[in-house]
């Protein structure tokens, strides 16, 4: 890559295509875009190492449906990091923050200027002819869900002491209470207890755990951790470190109910209450945000509201599965380089994007719109539903008519749906399409 | 006969399966029946899970000569849930020295289980500086 002065007075690197983040998200993106035809991909990637949070999920059960055989995340990283390095054309910086995207108007062959430090090269601009946004997510903390008590050391996020643990090999507890039965918490309730700490409560507000039902076997009932659902921490005790953590049971709107609080002797509370998608470099160059998701709205092939400028991952919605993460990627990346092929042409005589909207107990739907002219054959929908259903229906809808129905033996907010929608449906549904799920009835449930 | 509610964890999937198992406390795999399974894994998870219960361990060992100070490892394959304190503690006396490479093995057969301590994660050698 070239680098020459500019303008803004900026050392200026030039890349076909910027990725932002060098995760799971960032690496599938930047390998199908270079075997789509990219001239060059450029990684940027803020750790000292490419992979992201798969290097610190040293746990296995990754890669099921996109390998057929069960990895670690580590391992799971290697054999995209293993590509990349086998693939000419793909240059990833590490240890490089990126500070700005900016998206340039029209009819410029740069439409995405990029600009970052790392400590090799300081503050230099990227001009690429197209990005994928892949910086993933955050957790949520203490303050985003404001639980009350004393401020002492020794409350951490899951995914915090997972590092500790995992990669810097450093105990951050003995006696521990998490809060939050996603699958971040449940596995690092294994993990300490297998480095010998004593983990004495899950506790979920919902009636629900979000996590998936392999890790509340193998994580919590191998070990006969009691999972408390309903519940909730309603003080936490202690002047330097934590010494104690009061919970509760919840009403229906998750209220304590006085009187059946529990109190635990711990040192140590870790916080599995939810990921953010991380898009303050989105929201600052112009994408539009979908508040259902927190992340940009995309279409079909993940382009957002900014053209030449693609998400994807969990920076546009959390996964479940890694492996999905890495399919969504590859169509962002395949179309980032299309995009570069074809040049800003679009437009013009096609007609308008196809909105899918949320029905009955449906949070979120990604893509939240469609352009059927640029299908090839179906469109995947990822869709999160708001209650736990066993035995469901899937309805997409136009107006009164149901186009597609499809039954799934058990439906819960914590395990992402996919739905693949035929490109003729979209022709029927100029309009838009709803996307509804809702329990099967009686007579429909039996056989 | 009894039944038995069971989720499969082999995959994400999770299947509800339900389990008819003989009267008695020990019975053998063939004699227990499975139904919901959506794939032949979850009858053999099943049966070795009411019988043998197995699980693959994951963890980190020491590791000297790269960038960072722990390695990822796990067992080759399942083994029997009971030992998974014991293999814990063996690896607390296992130190690996970079380059390591993924599937490198550790220990052989550790404990006798018939499993390997194998690496999950390419680590290079670090230049230390003087």
């Amino acid at each position: 890559m070239k680098s020459k002065k500019n303008t803004t007075g900026l050392p200026t690197l030039h890349a076909g295509i910027v990725v932002i983040g060098g995760g799971p998200a960032g690496l599938a993106a930047a390998l199908e875009a270079k075997k789509a035809g990219a001239p060059s991909v450029l990684v940027l990637e803020r750790d000292t190492a490419a992979g992201g949070i798969l290097n610190q999920c040293i746990h296995n059960g990754f890669g099921l449906h996109y390998f057929q055989e069960e990895l670690t995340g580590p391992e799971y990283a290697g054999r995209f990091l293993h590509m990349v390095r086998e693939t000419p054309g793909i240059e990833i910086k590490t240890d490089t923050m990126v500070l700005d995207v900016a998206s340039l108007p029209a009819g410029e062959e740069t439409r995405v200027r990029v600009q970052g430090v790392n400590p090799t090269e300081g503050y230099f601009q990227v001009d690429a002819g197209a990005a994928v946004l892949a910086m993933g997510c955050r957790e949520r903390t203490r303050g985003a869900i404001g639980i009350p008590g004393t401020r002492p050391a020794g409350v951490y996020t899951a995914g915090c002491a997972q590092r500790y643990i995992n990669i810097e090999g450093a105990m951050p507890g003995r006696r521990a209470v998490i809060l939050g039965s996603g699958d971040i918490g449940l596995i690092m309730a294994r993990r300490l207890t297998l480095e010998g700490a004593q983990v004495l409560a899950c506790l979920e507000l919902m009636p629900y755990s979000s996590g998936l039902q392999r890790n509340i076997t193998q994580c919590l009932e191998d070990f006969g951790i009691p999972l408390y659902l309903s519940h909730t921490i309603i003080d936490i005790r202690g002047r330097e470190r934590v010494e104690q953590v009061v919970a509760a049971r919840v009403d229906e709107n998750r209220r304590p109910i006085p009187g059946t609080e529990m109190v635990f002797d711990c040192d140590t509370v870790l916080l599995s209450v939810g990921l953010i998608p991380e898009n303050e470099l989105s929201r600052a160059a112009g994408a539009a945000i979908d508040p259902r998701t927190s992340g940009p709205l995309v279409d079909e092939s993940m382009q957002t509201s900014l053209p030449g400028v693609f998400a994807c991952g969990n920076v546009v919605h959390v996964h479940d599965l890694v492996d999905f993460v890495t399919m969504e990627s590859g169509r962002a990346g395949r179309a980032a380089a299309r995009y570069l092929a074809r040049g800003a042409t679009d437009g013009g005589t096609e007609p308008p994007a196809v909105p899918l909207y949320n029905g009955d107990n449906v949070t979120y739907t990604v893509p939240q719109r469609v352009h059927p002219g640029r299908l090839e054959k179906a469109c995947e929908v990822f869709f999160r539903v708001n209650r736990v259903m066993e035995g469901a229906e899937i309805l997409v809808t136009s107006g009164d008519a149901i186009l597609l129905r499809k039954t799934r033996p058990h439906l819960a907010p914590g395990e992402m749906e996919r739905l693949i929608l035929p490109a003729a449906l979209f022709d029927r549904a100029p309009e838009g399409l709803r996307i509804s799920a809702c329990p099967a009835e009686q007579g429909e449930q039996g056989e | 006969m009894t039944e038995k509610p069971l989720v499969c964890i082999v995959c994400p999937r999770g299947c509800r399966m339900t389990l008819t198992l003989p009267d008695g406390d020990a019975p053998l795999p063939e004699e227990i029946h499975v139904t919901g399974n959506a794939c032949p894994r979850g009858e053999t998870y099943a049966r070795q899970e009411m019988t043998a219960p197995q699980r693959v361990l994951t963890s980190t060992v020491r590791l000297t000569g790269a960038a960072l100070t722990r390695l990822p490892v796990k067992t080759s394959r399942a083994v029997p849930k009971e030992r998974l304190r014991d293999l814990i503690r063996l690896l607390d006396t296992v130190t690996a020295a970079a380059p390591v490479h993924i599937g490198d093995i550790l220990v052989k057969n550790a404990l006798g289980t018939g499993a390997d301590i194998v690496a999950t994660r390419d680590m290079d050698a670090m230049e230390t500086p003087e």
